[in-house]
């Protein structure tokens, strides 16, 4: 079965850590060995200048034990804190979830849904800033665009979005499915061509069909590129500043804050850079485990190749 | 699968029949809420860009004056916030383009060196490339800034091109490790034998070979730095150095900025990586097949 097991070793981009074979005979020396060293040179500049440095320096900002002990006692970091669970943890399922099933419904060979496909991408290939001002701007106020299509269609006021945590909350969050379902959903269906017809054709002479053949086949083939990539989108969801800082803003009073906007707001608007260093610090604990998990799953996944 | 266990609502006809038609009709529904969702947002976007400032907030669904104004006004500079436009938007050309033009080079050598040389101890790079991979960029932001202060490079555009380049550069490693597998190492030995340097094979034999992951990678690096935003604010500060999305986010300074010279901004700005990424679609998803199936 090495069609499957190609199939299982979907992910993304892998560490290729082959055992070293010499395929230059005899192996790099002299000005091949130089050659290889001037080759790496940048890369090694630009990793130690701006990744291992600012990583050292951001440990060393947020060493202080004062520092937690302040962001414990803050109700606004235990609000952020919630805030930030609640923000990656919904968005991130909802988002995988649906991509997936609609990576199934793209699937079709219909020609109308391939024309479809290519509108549908459309959010994921706007900059970011632009889209997310389209949706602050479609809910602010009382005569958002949104509101003004509820009243004209249906003569229903709508809410002030901006006024409620939750409905705020809530906005953060389809703002983020909407401008990165497309992405996942493209990444799935991706996964989901690689699976070989023959697979399928199998599964049909054993009867499998519909919920079965999806159950039994589909979604075990493609449970681990589904894992690494809700393992990456968990990331860089944690990372994201920009959706709610165009989007919410915060607001109603700040209490919509992630903890990416609050260390950015405490370190440059209220002057104190080593506490929002620790705030965003704070999220290490957490960050660390997926870290790890998503590495021994890539690695086991080149054991699969 | 869900879609075929509907059930029939006329039960006359053939089963067979029946289901279709139902399975065609949820299809239709779906694509048509679909639509709505992505381009909603969309819509209002143009909408507000057409209108006249006093009727952003009027209630209206559709533009009943459609003009042109706020098009013009971005065009031609004649809005305070927007004297610098097209300065700008050099600006994020020249961001976007060095970090794509430093992230292929950087990555391409990089992997050419771990893959293609087998140099001991590759893999080390590798992993740290992955690691970096990982981390939120906004997580790096404060110590960055600081950092960035310290090089003498606050205000300057080197530094955000220097911060988008460090978090291309990983998946161009990647990517470029994935594909560099399907070019046979053949070629390599035998330019070898005839007594080609590493830069010869570099430039005459890997590059040219890899072009489709060039062009994938070169793409998504571009888009990187058209999308960010924390950085680019954070980094740039006086107008004639900024890049477009600060400048957009200066709108948001005052609640009586014109929204309408803010929108039309907002759609000029979004014209070429639509335009890219509806050029080049056919290698983006290569990229991302290369990158997230092939494994």
């Amino acid at each position: 079965m090495s069609s499957t097991q190609q199939v299982l070793a979907v992910g993304r981009p892998v560490a290729v850590n082959h055992p070293w074979r010499p395929v230059w005979p005899g192996g790099l020396h002299g000005s091949e060995y130089s050659w290889a060293i001037a080759f790496l040179i940048p890369y090694v500049a630009v990793f130690l200048a701006f990744v291992a440095y600012p990583v050292a320096y951001g440990l060393w900002m947020g060493s202080k034990p004062e520092l937690y002990a302040d962001l414990a006692a803050d109700p606004l970091y235990l609000r952020t804190v919630v805030n930030t669970l609640l923000y990656v943890g919904i968005g991130v399922n909802v988002k995988m979830f649906l991509a997936f099933l609609l990576s199934g419904f793209f699937m079709s060979r219909s020609r109308w849904i391939k024309a479809l496909l290519i509108l549908y991408m459309l959010p994921w290939a706007l900059p970011a800033i632009p889209a997310f001002l389209a949706v602050h701007w479609m809910l602010v106020g009382q005569w958002g665009f949104l509101n003004s299509l509820l009243s004209a269609l249906f003569g229903i006021d709508g809410p002030i979005w901006f006024n409620s945590y939750w409905l705020a909350l809530g906005a953060n969050i389809v703002a983020d499915i909407w401008k990165w379902m497309p992405f996942w959903t493209l990444i799935f269906l991706a996964g989901r061509t690689a699976i070989p017809q023959d697979i399928y054709d199998a599964a049909d002479v054993d009867g499998a069909t519909g919920v079965r053949r999806f159950a039994h086949v589909t979604f075990p083939l493609l449970a681990n590129l589904y894992l690494v990539c809700t393992l990456l989108a968990t990331l860089w969801m944690f990372g994201d500043f920009t959706t709610v800082y165009f989007v919410s803003g915060g607001a109603p009073a700040r209490s919509t804050e992630v903890l990416a906007t609050l260390g950015i707001h405490e370190a440059f608007d209220f002057a104190a850079p080593q506490l929002g260093v620790a705030t965003v610090m704070s999220a290490l604990p957490l960050l660390i485990p997926l870290v790890i998990v998503l590495m021994r799953k890539v690695h086991t996944m080149e054991v699969q190749l | 699968m869900s879609l075929a266990l509907a059930p029939g609502r006329r039960p006359g006809r053939p089963r067979y029949r029946l289901r279709r038609a139902v399975v065609e009709t949820l299809c239709l529904a779906l694509g048509f809420v679909l639509v709505i969702w992505s381009l909603m947002p969309v819509y209002n976007m143009v909408l507000i860009a057409l209108s006249e400032h006093g009727a952003v907030f009027s209630g209206d669904i559709w533009p009943h004056a459609p003009s042109l104004e706020s098009f013009v006004v971005v065009w031609t500079q004649g809005f305070w916030y927007l004297e610098h436009f097209w300065r700008q938007f050099g600006n994020s050309f020249f961001v976007g383009l060095m970090t794509m033009f430093l992230t292929l080079l950087i990555g391409s050598l990089t992997s050419f060196t771990i893959g293609r040389l087998r140099l001991r101890h590759g893999w080390l790079l590798t992993n740290a490339a992955l690691l970096t991979y990982v981390i939120p960029a906004s997580f790096l932001a404060i110590p960055f800034y600081r950092i960035m202060q310290g090089y003498g490079l606050g205000d300057n555009p080197w530094s955000v091109i220097a911060a988008m380049v460090t978090f291309a550069t990983p998946y161009a490693i990647f990517i470029f490790q994935q594909y560099g597998k399907s070019i046979p190492m053949e070629l390599d030995e035998s330019a070898r034998i005839d007594g080609a340097s590493p830069l010869q094979i570099y430039v005459w034999i890997y590059l040219p070979l890899m072009a489709p992951a060039l062009v994938a990678v070169g793409t998504y690096a571009l888009l990187l730095a058209w999308n960010e935003y924390l950085y680019q604010f954070l980094l740039l500060s006086s107008p004639d150095v900024m890049t477009v999305p600060v400048a957009l986010a200066q709108f948001l300074n005052s609640d009586e900025s014109p929204w309408n010279y803010m929108m039309a901004t907002a759609i000029v700005y979004a014209v070429p990586p639509i335009v890219m990424y509806y050029g080049f679609r056919r290698y983006m998803a290569a990229g991302l097949t290369m990158g997230g199936v092939k494994g």
